[in-house]
């Protein structure tokens, strides 16, 4: 099984016209991801190499059946392409855009959160979602994602999703659902999210986890490991030597207290019995030797 | 991006927080006038992006122009801990009665905003909330309800701030959201906000860190940026729009993703070898800005070998391959270049360098294979 996507998600690719929408909407149809729409205003009746464009997300999700919609619009654009998905009707979101302004996702969350409570936001700033075999939605390239299981993957940082992924798949090691749920402020998806997904779900038997410095998602992330965890879980945290980033001044200091730091958030989860690697190959090495042990 | 102190006062004057009158001043003689015009006594303030500025003896009182001509004359040029001090606040004096604190930003935890008050201002707020956490009051402000007059003078009296203080505070407190929503801070802070003897509540001084992902719709902040505080290589990386931190090591290193470029300064260093810079050159960056991105690490005299760390995703190799072989044409490279690329278009990207590669351009298959090269080359670890 997979998680949040399946062979049956149906996708409605909002901003399938321009440059980026067309190459990864396209790119996510051949891996062969049901891509059933695209949605840009003013070019509907259009399509792109036969896949229908329409005005609205409404009119897509009526016309095709779309369930879920990948936003792959500019940051000025992207706060009103979330709520337009959440309201016509599809119930899980892939936001792509890098630079909303963090106003405008703490604003869109707490909307969806109150009023579209079923819908699933998958970050901005992310690199989407996929279910080797049976559906990508974003930018990760399939061909380094390998099927089968039975590990499950949940990173904040695009790139080194990617990295993992490629970890697992040179050592033979498949994924059930590789998660990116990115780096930005107010992410729609969390980590505890998705490692209570992998929970449920039978096919996942182990999971790797991949964090950065920054916030504090890491050690809430290990707080549920301890309470609500029966699965190996291995982790890496980027920035164990990554300079001080954006002064967020004393309030953010506040919050934060000593968390934040790559040692603060590998002692805490270490602390709840997770496998703490060094590095990405030590991480993939780490889950190779947890997978042997699955009977 | 955070502001100056003059720069957070004047962005609060314009949501109608009150602030002491007062102005900027680059000489001595236009401190004297900006203190003539908003009446003595006045405080001589050093504007630098560093704390400590009083202890230092950047912050001086003045009751007349000849004093204020002797402060402007020791601050002006005085380095507080590294930072020159260029330019100076002068403002009128207050008559303190009592000072609070008042800030706002985003709770990541609880993905709302969050704001806190307390009636213990005027210190390091970290030591407060160390040594006495109760005497901070905070209210997480959902963003679809904004904040209400009522809740903000609830939080006020929570505080535990002077009666005679509190419709004033709660007044500001709305201000000072609006600021923070509308004015797109990831921070915005009020230490000391102070009531004066004659029962005024104004900001005594600002701390105000702008979104930089808001800057599109915000034209003004573009005179903010001018005055940043960046060496050349962060100056040159910033005309070339990249996100660079220059670092003192000798392994130049871009990568795309923060997340992979911080773990390629992890792996780097657990090799034995030093970091000269963090650089992500971000999601779908293309030929120019791999050329541009190679030419600032260039002109950094400390580094012996450059690690070029690509996993595609919305990046696509192939275009990063031609921005190498681009800058390559373009540019000098003083430094070997050690490379690794995989992802989108990985394949295509390793052909397109296939015939440069050379012993200043090579190419290794893992990460970190490509580190321990780096490093080697840059004479890190024999």
């Amino acid at each position: 099984m997979s998680i949040f996507v399946d062979q049956n998600t149906k996708v409605v690719v909002q901003g399938l016209t321009g440059g980026q929408g067309r190459f990864h909407g396209l790119r996510n149809r051949h891996y062969g991801t049901q891509v059933v729409a695209g949605v840009t205003p003013g070019k509907g009746g259009t399509d792109v190499e036969g896949v229908p464009v329409f005005n609205t997300v409404a009119e897509a999700v009526d016309a095709t059946g779309a369930t879920a919609s990948f936003v792959v619009v500019p940051p000025k654009f992207a706060a009103d392409a979330i709520m337009e998905a959440a309201e016509g009707g599809v119930t899980f979101i892939v936001c792509i855009t890098e630079g909303i302004p963090a106003q405008d996702e703490a604003l869109f969350f707490n909307k969806l959160r109150r009023n579209h409570p079923k819908t699933r936001l998958l970050g901005p700033n992310c690199p989407g979602i996929i279910s080797p075999g049976k559906c990508n939605i974003g930018i990760t390239s399939g061909d380094i994602a390998l099927a089968g299981g039975p590990v499950g993957i949940v990173s904040r940082s695009g790139t080194l999703t990617y990295q993992a992924l490629h970890e697992l798949s040179q050592q033979g090691v498949g994924q059930t659902t590789c998660v990116g749920i990115g780096g930005d402020p107010v992410p729609g998806t969390s980590f505890i999210d998705c490692l209570a997904a992998f929970e449920d779900d039978p096919e996942t038997r182990a999971i790797m986890m991949i964090g950065e410095i920054g916030g504090s998602a890491e050690e809430q992330a290990a707080k549920f490991i301890s309470e609500h965890m029966t699965k190996p879980v291995v982790c890496y945290v980027a920035g164990v030597t990554a300079p001080p980033g954006r002064k967020m001044g004393h309030a953010g200091a506040i919050i934060s207290g000593s968390q934040g730091t790559a040692q603060a958030k590998m002692a805490a989860l270490e602390a709840v019995g997770a496998l703490v690697a060094q590095n990405p190959t030590e991480a993939g090495e780490k889950m190779v030797e947890v997978v042997k042990g699955l009977s | 991006m955070d502001l100056y102190e003059y720069q957070g006062k004047q962005y609060f004057a314009r949501f109608g927080i009150p602030i002491s009158p007062g102005g900027v001043a680059d000489t001595v003689d236009e401190a004297v006038a900006r203190a003539d015009a908003a009446g003595y006594p006045v405080v001589v303030k050093a504007q630098v992006k560093v704390g400590g500025r009083g202890k230092a003896g950047g912050i001086q009182l003045a009751d007349d122009a000849d004093a204020v001509r002797r402060h402007a004359t020791a601050i002006l040029g005085m380095d507080i801990h590294g930072h020159t001090v260029h330019r100076l606040w002068v403002e009128n004096a207050s008559d303190i009665a009592r000072e609070y604190y008042a800030s706002f930003t985003l709770d990541r935890a609880a993905k709302l905003h969050l704001c806190m008050v307390s009636a213990k201002g005027g210190v390091e707020i970290e030591e407060v909330a160390a040594t006495d956490p109760e005497a901070i009051s905070r209210l997480h402000v959902d963003p679809v309800d904004g904040l209400s007059l009522e809740r903000a003078a609830g939080l006020v009296e929570a505080a535990g701030l002077d009666t005679e203080a509190r419709e004033q505070a709660a007044a500001l407190l709305l201000k000072l959201y609006t600021c923070y929503v509308e004015g797109d801070c990831d921070l915005a802070e009020i230490n000391p906000l102070i009531l004066t003897t004659d029962g005024r509540v104004h900001a005594l001084d600002a701390k105000v860190t702008l979104d930089d992902n808001a800057a599109y719709r915000h034209p003004e902040w573009a005179d903010y940026a001018d005055d940043e505080e960046l060496d050349e290589r962060e100056k040159l990386a910033k005309e070339k729009g990249l996100n660079y931190i220059g670092l003192s090591g000798s392994v130049g290193i871009i990568a795309n993703g923060a997340g992979l470029a911080m773990s390629t300064l992890d792996v780097v260093t657990q090799v034995g070898g030093t970091a000269a810079n963090f650089l992500d050159i971000g999601g779908g960056a293309n030929a120019d800005v791999m050329a541009a991105a190679l030419d600032v690490i260039n002109s950094d005299g400390a580094v012996r070998a450059i690690f070029v760390n690509i996993f595609g995703g919305i990046t696509r190799v192939d275009e990063v391959a031609n921005g190498v072989v681009e800058a390559l044409r373009r540019v000098d490279i003083a430094s070997p270049i050690v490379l690794r690329l995989d992802g989108t278009n990985a394949e295509a990207g390793r052909a397109i360098l296939a015939e440069h590669l050379s012993d200043k351009l090579i190419m290794e298959p893992t990460m970190l294979d490509a580190a321990r090269r780096a490093v080697a080359l840059a004479g890190g670890k024999k």
